[in-house]
């Protein structure tokens, strides 16, 4: 028999919007995200934290969001895909991806760009190994990867 | 989409009080801090459980002593790597954090868990669906073991990358239950079986690590896997070395994943004291090392070849350990 | 050479502003208000009879409003008309641990999931089949199938072309040997998502699949519903590589559940579901036995392979055909005999992956004429290209080939890489691979003979909208179809709007398999653009006072007007302006059984070096570099040929060292993303890509295909480079650490230095059809006319 669900009020900063939710606490992150918030540029591939899919930033850092509670990241900060454009204009790694084609189905790639937002704001140009190093969590099939990390270059020698 | 099971949350604000509500909860509670083995699992029905008691209240940084480094349980993975840089006695411990599973699991993952997490076994970490197709094995909800049918007890595999380099630079850990705490060695946190993988009980909180070196102590850790990132280890190797003069005058020669705990290779230690970390030497201490492991065909890649290959990355991190120290006199 | 505007720039995709900023909606995104939730119950068991169904706990639990099993939709379907063999739930027998018995709808996941584990399930257990071998003997249960056979036998074919005993007759040496590919999956990031409505008495569909099409007749079909009351939408594709090219049971089953509740119903599969469904790469077992003279050149080939299918059909018939057909497109083999069988065993189906039954018999191709070579003491590349087909020939087996870069792509790879002047040291080796791939397959997958492709063109007030069936699944056919339309009438591909992938608004496209959408959907959208700007100039030409042809298009001009104020003119003239344009492939196929499997429009070409290092003492290989030349005729824009190139490689390279489909006790071994092995960026080397254009006389521009051909040298160079590095063969992928010690292991005792399969099975194959060679010059005329 399934046991009564607890519910919990989370004061979310999400892409620097405040959000109170009141939500299932077994809910994760990456489904509060996508089903409570509509925020559907977060995506998912395993659920278990195998493909870094689901990737978001919190308080600047990459962790999956399917391996997250919203009530352990209560009152942090939370970048999506959808927050990483400043309004209409792309982030550098956005305009990067596009010009040099870095996203196939596109499916990876909101993880992975903000994999590479955490890099470059620490690192401002890493080289290609600490590209590699740092998106090593996050699988794409489609590219080969090699595009992307041409991206990511680009991107950080233009600076951001 | 895999979800979680319903369950209730607790946010203890100390230790202590954490233990007292596991204790208070029993078999049906568990920890979280942060989550990275243990919410796939929950996902998986690997874990059954009613109640998460939250360990954010869990110390986190690394505190340098002479001799001695005080790792907070909750440091991330990601900052044990950061902070205990690239050199120093401790250089093999942040090895070992760093080579964890992937980035984004490191931000998340702490080094509390990284020494608590489940022994692993591939008829084991699989869905609920997939083990019962398979037929449940006795790590849970089965009675026997599918990788030897025969033998009555659990032979999943200790999957840690920290633990054995902690056992290596003689880590302790400090463990607070309802009564207070108590410090033990790592090496004895850890029980020779699959399921009971723990001496720790269930309620009582692992709040910090105590890793012991001298000046002289070198460290490495080298991890076999499949690919560069993500994987579990396959076979790995800690050690610690200590130097008089150039003669190894301390050593410790700790093997992951090859048994259900951290598995010190002894008789390859005693072999090193007093010699010379020449190549000879060297090689003839990983093939003493590479004799007690006995892996099992549940992990990546076949028993045979990790078992060939727990030499070579033993090898290779005595290697490492001994380039430092001639890095240092140079 | 023509000059163009936007054909062979490397222009951003169309679609990439959406997919960079999360805005893309892929089919998991879509959640309709009031949508119940469906998860699916499969089978524990490899092979087993249903002997009951309980669903009655099921339907009493709360937030449950609808279950369904198999006597709900009993019709089967296929993706072949020749294996209809599937049903969306099965209720009778089950084939394979994840075959489909029931389905829930719930207010959430959470309810149809315990709804799911309430269903009770009777089981008659049958002995499960698992492997080549077990199929080809007698069952000690019941078959797997009640149709096929002997015993578990799916296909047997046999086709022989020319005079292969005088070939062999004639040789100066002939070898044999044995090879095995293991089955691999696709492993899209995006899982398979389907969301049905039923409103007013018709269906719609949203889900992640490459053929629309298909999957709107497979609907068809089981709902027994005419195919105007069916919508299927193609969301934006999180990735398919052929997984997502047959119509799917939860496809199916969302569709019946909305029409059950008249609610929106919506599934996604799990990881381990997507495993589940596969239609992945065959294991498949070679022999190739081949006669060359003392120089290297083929007289005769014989080529058996036996596939190991899964339980049901899928694909199955086309790819035991495939593992035969290319490898005449590549070599010139005068006489040549191919057998090949595929089997059923109870595991989950085998289908089309990238490259669709070909990596496999490239493999093996590669690595017997480098035996070849090394036994005659030639150099293989050399001896290789020795046998290279020339443009605008027939093959023996009456494959057209026209425009062929073989040539010069292995020029290209071998002159950067210097593959031929390699340092020698010990643990260091490199190899070289060819191999060749459909532009579209020229036969459709049912028989008719309408066009295989449909582009439909408007211009309304100045802005262009193009209308296509086709899919982009990533690969960006949108942006090839933007392209093309540009370019023809002088705009930037950007300013074109696209509707895809849509049964209800969209003429057809069958799809994006086979590498067909490029040619296929391009030279129809060339023809609709072609008649929308005569119209255009015309207006613009009057309006002038000049004749049409001295009107020139381009830079957003017609002539002296502006594209809007030309578009103003013509619709004042004509009406409504619209125009449209359609493909169909020649009628090339051979005068025999069996033909219909591997005719092409024209085929790709690639070559491929690898450099790597391998670790005698671990088996460990590193590969330090890959270089790939890809014939793509012409690039209509550079940056998705060489990211289709590099992403091929990537999976080749999957493929050759970690990726595989392994079982243990009828059991998927590791049905997860953390064991099933996908190189990670650390994995992967650096790819140096030359584009190669031939410009092929009848694809659009001159353009062919690019998304699957130039994985197939992957493997084949790779284990060509481990022999090179160590001195023992790999004769089988993946090449893991311990087959490569145990190879050096065998070296040392002396044994045969190569770790791979040892002997063919005794497989029944029926007395070969013999064929008659085409005539030498029966294309001379039409390649003269071109």
């Amino acid at each position: 028999m399934l046991r009564d669900v607890e519910r919990v009020v989370v004061s979310l900063q999400v892409n620097g919007e405040p959000t109170e939710l009141l939500i299932p606490v077994h809910k994760t992150l990456l489904e509060v995200l996508r089903e409570d918030m509509r925020l559907t540029g977060t995506k998912h591939g395993c659920e278990l934290g195998e493909c870094g899919t689901c990737t978001v930033l919190v308080d600047g850092l990459p962790e999956l969001s399917c391996l997250l509670l919203p009530v352990q990241v209560d009152g942090r900060s939370i970048t999506t895909i959808e927050g990483m454009a400043g309004g209409s204009e792309l982030h550098p790694l956005q305009r990067a991806f596009v010009e040099l084609g870095a996203a196939q189905c596109g499916y990876c790639t909101p993880g992975i760009l903000l994999s590479a937002r955490a890099l470059i704001e620490s690192n401002p140009s890493p080289s290609r190994d600490e590209i590699r190093e740092a998106l090593a969590g996050n699988l794409c099939r489609c590219t080969g990867y090699v595009k992307i990390l041409d991206a990511i270059e680009l991107a950080a020698s233009r600076g951001l | 989409m895999l979800r979680l099971p319903r369950f209730k949350y607790l946010r203890p604000k100390t230790a202590r009080e954490a233990a007292g509500m596991a204790a208070d909860a029993g078999a049906r509670a568990m920890f979280v801090a942060g989550g990275t083995d243990l919410f796939p699992k929950l996902k998986r029905r690997q874990f059954e459980i009613d109640t998460l008691i939250a360990l954010d209240f869990l110390p986190r940084g690394v505190r340098q002593g002479s001799g001695e480094a005080l790792v907070g349980a909750g440091t991330t993975l990601a900052a044990a790597a950061r902070e205990q840089g690239r050199t120093g006695p401790f250089h093999g411990y942040a090895q070992a954090a760093g080579l964890v599973s992937s980035p984004p699991l490191r931000n998340a993952g702490t080094v509390g868990g990284n020494l608590c997490v489940d022994t692993r076994c591939n008829y084991y970490d699989m869905t609920y669906e997939w083990r019962k197709a398979a037929g449940f094995c006795m790590k849970k909800d089965g009675d026997i073991c599918l990788v030897a049918p025969s033998s009555r007890r659990c032979w999943a595999v200790s999957s840690s990358d920290t633990a054995p380099m902690a056992i290596a630079l003689d880590g302790s850990v400090v463990l607070c239950g309802t009564d207070g705490e108590r410090e033990i060695p790592v090496e004895n946190l850890y029980l020779d079986d699959g399921i009971v993988y723990m001496a720790k009980k269930p309620h009582e909180v692992l709040t910090a690590i105590r890793l012991r070196a001298g000046a002289k102590t070198r460290s490495a850790y080298v991890k076999l896997r499949r690919r560069g990132s993500i994987d579990f280890p396959i076979a790995g190797a800690a050690v610690a070395l200590q130097f008089d003069g150039d003669l190894v005058s301390g050593c410790r020669i700790v093997l992951s994943a090859v048994a259900s705990h951290p598995l010190r290779a002894s008789a390859a230690e005693d072999f090193l004291k007093g010699r010379r970390a020449d190549l000879e030497t060297i090689r003839e201490t990983a093939e003493m090392a590479a004799r007690p492991a006995k892996p099992l065909d549940n992990a990546d890649l076949s028993h045979f070849w990790r078992k060939r290959m727990v030499r070579v990355v033993v090898e290779e991190a005595l290697h490492r350990a001994s380039d430092q120290t001639a890095g240092l006199a140079g | 050479m023509t000059d163009f505007s936007v054909v062979g720039k490397p222009l951003p995709k169309v679609d990439a502003a959406a997919k960079v900023t999360g805005r893309a909606v892929y089919a998991d995104d879509i959640l309709l208000p009031r949508t119940l939730h469906c998860r699916i119950l499969r089978s524990p068991h490899p092979h087993a009879r249903i002997l009951s169904i309980d669903t009655s706990a099921a339907r009493r639990m709360a937030g449950v409003k609808a279950v369904i099993t198999g006597h709900d939709l009993p019709v089967k379907f296929g993706i072949l008309p020749v294996t209809q063999d599937e049903r969306a739930l099965e209720h009778e027998k089950v084939r394979y641990v994840g075959d489909p018995i029931a389905a829930v709808a719930a207010i959430d996941e959470e309810a149809a999931a315990a709804a799911c584990d309430a269903i009770a399930v009777e089981y008659e257990v049958l002995e499960p089949v698992m492997s080549i071998e077990e199929a080809l003997a007698p069952p000690k249960d019941e078959r797997i199938q009640d149709y096929g056979g002997p015993h578990n036998i799916h296909k047997l074919v046999a086709l022989e072309f020319g005079d292969v005993d005088g070939g062999f007759a004639r040789a100066d040496h002939v070898r044999e040997d044995v090879f095995f590919f293991q089955g691999n999956t696709h492993l899209p990031m995006e899982q398979h998502s389907a969301t049905a409505t039923y409103v007013d008495g018709r269906v719609t569909l949203w889900s992640s699949t490459q053929v629309v099409h298909y999957v709107h007749r497979a609907l068809a079909k089981v709902l027994e519903l005419p195919m105007h009351r069916i919508r299927v939408i193609g969301a934006a594709h999180g990735g398919g590589f052929g997984g997502k090219t047959d119509p799917f049971a939860h496809e199916i089953i969302v569709c019946k559940l909305a029409m059950l509740t008249g609610r929106p119903v919506k599934c996604t599969l799990t990881r381990e579901e997507v495993f589940y469904a596969h239609r992945g790469r065959h294991p498949v077992l070679m022999w190739v036995r081949t006669g060359v003279t003392r120089h290297g050149r083929i007289t005769a080939m014989h080529f058996r392979t036996a596939l190991d299918g899964g339980a049901y059909g899928s694909y199955g018939v086309a790819s035991t055909f495939y593992t035969g057909t290319l490898q005449t497109v590549t070599y010139d083999i005068p006489a040549y005999r191919f057998e090949g069988c595929r089997v059923f065993t109870n595991k989950p189906p085998c289908g089309p992956k990238r490259g669709h039954g070909t990596p496999q018999p490239r493999f093996a191709l590669e690595l017997h004429l480098e035996k070849i070579a090394h036994d005659l003491d030639l150099e293989p590349s050399a001896m290789k290209q020795l046998n290279f087909v020339q443009p605008m020939t027939r093959a023996v087996n009456w494959l057209r080939i026209t425009s062929c870069g073989l040539d010069e792509c292995s020029r290209r790879v071998i002159d950067a890489s210097g593959y031929r002047n390699r340092a020698r040291r010990p643990g260091h080796g490199m190899g070289f691979a060819i191999s060749s791939y459909l532009s579209g397959a020229g036969t459709a997958i049912y028989w008719n003979d309408m066009p295989h492709s449909e582009v439909q063109i408007k211009v309304d007030r100045g802005g262009v909208t193009a209308y296509c069936g086709a899919m982009d699944i990533g690969q960006g056919s949108d942006s090839v179809l933007a392209t093309i339309v540009a370019e023809e009438l002088g705009l930037q591909p950007a300013d074109i709007r696209l509707v895809t992938a849509d049964t209800d608004t969209t003429p057809i496209d069958l799809g994006s398999y086979s590498s067909r959408v490029t040619f296929m959907a391009g030279n129809a959208a060339i023809e609709a653009a072609r008649k929308m700007r005569d119209l255009l100039v015309e207006a613009a030409a009057a309006k002038m006072g000049m004749q049409g042809a001295a009107v020139q298009v381009g830079a957003g001009r017609v002539g002296d007007f502006s594209f809007e104020e030309a578009s103003v003119l013509a619709e004042a003239r004509f009406g409504t302006l619209t125009s449209a344009g359609s493909y169909k492939p020649p009628k090339i196929a051979g005068p025999y059984k069996g033909a219909g499997v591997g005719p092409s429009p024209a085929y790709s070409y690639s070559a491929c070096v690898i450099d790597l290092d391998a670790d005698a003492r671990t088996g460990l290989v590193t590969v330090n570099k890959i270089w790939i030349a890809h014939d793509v005729g012409r690039a209509i824009n550079p940056l998705l040929v060489e990211g289709q190139v590099e992403g091929s490689v990537y999976m080749g390279l999957g493929e050759a060292l970690m990726e595989e489909q392994s079982f243990r006790k009828g059991l998927h071994k590791w049905p997860s993303m953390l064991e099933y092995k996908s190189p990670t960026f650390l994995d992967m080397p650096e790819v140096q890509t030359f584009i190669v254009e031939t410009v092929d006389p009848e694809g659009p521009y001159g353009a062919k295909e690019a998304g699957q051909g130039p994985l197939l040298p992957v493997p084949p160079a790779l284990c060509s480079a481990v022999h090179d590095a160590l001195g023992v063969w790999i004769d089988e992928v993946p090449v893991t650490p311990e087959k490569v010690v145990e190879a050096l292991r065998r070296k040392e005792k002396g044994e045969p230095a190569r770790y791979g399969p040892t002997r063919f099975p005794a497989v029944p194959y029926p007395p070969a059809i013999k064929v008659e060679p085409p005539p030498k010059d029966m294309d001379r005329a039409s390649a003269a006319a071109i």
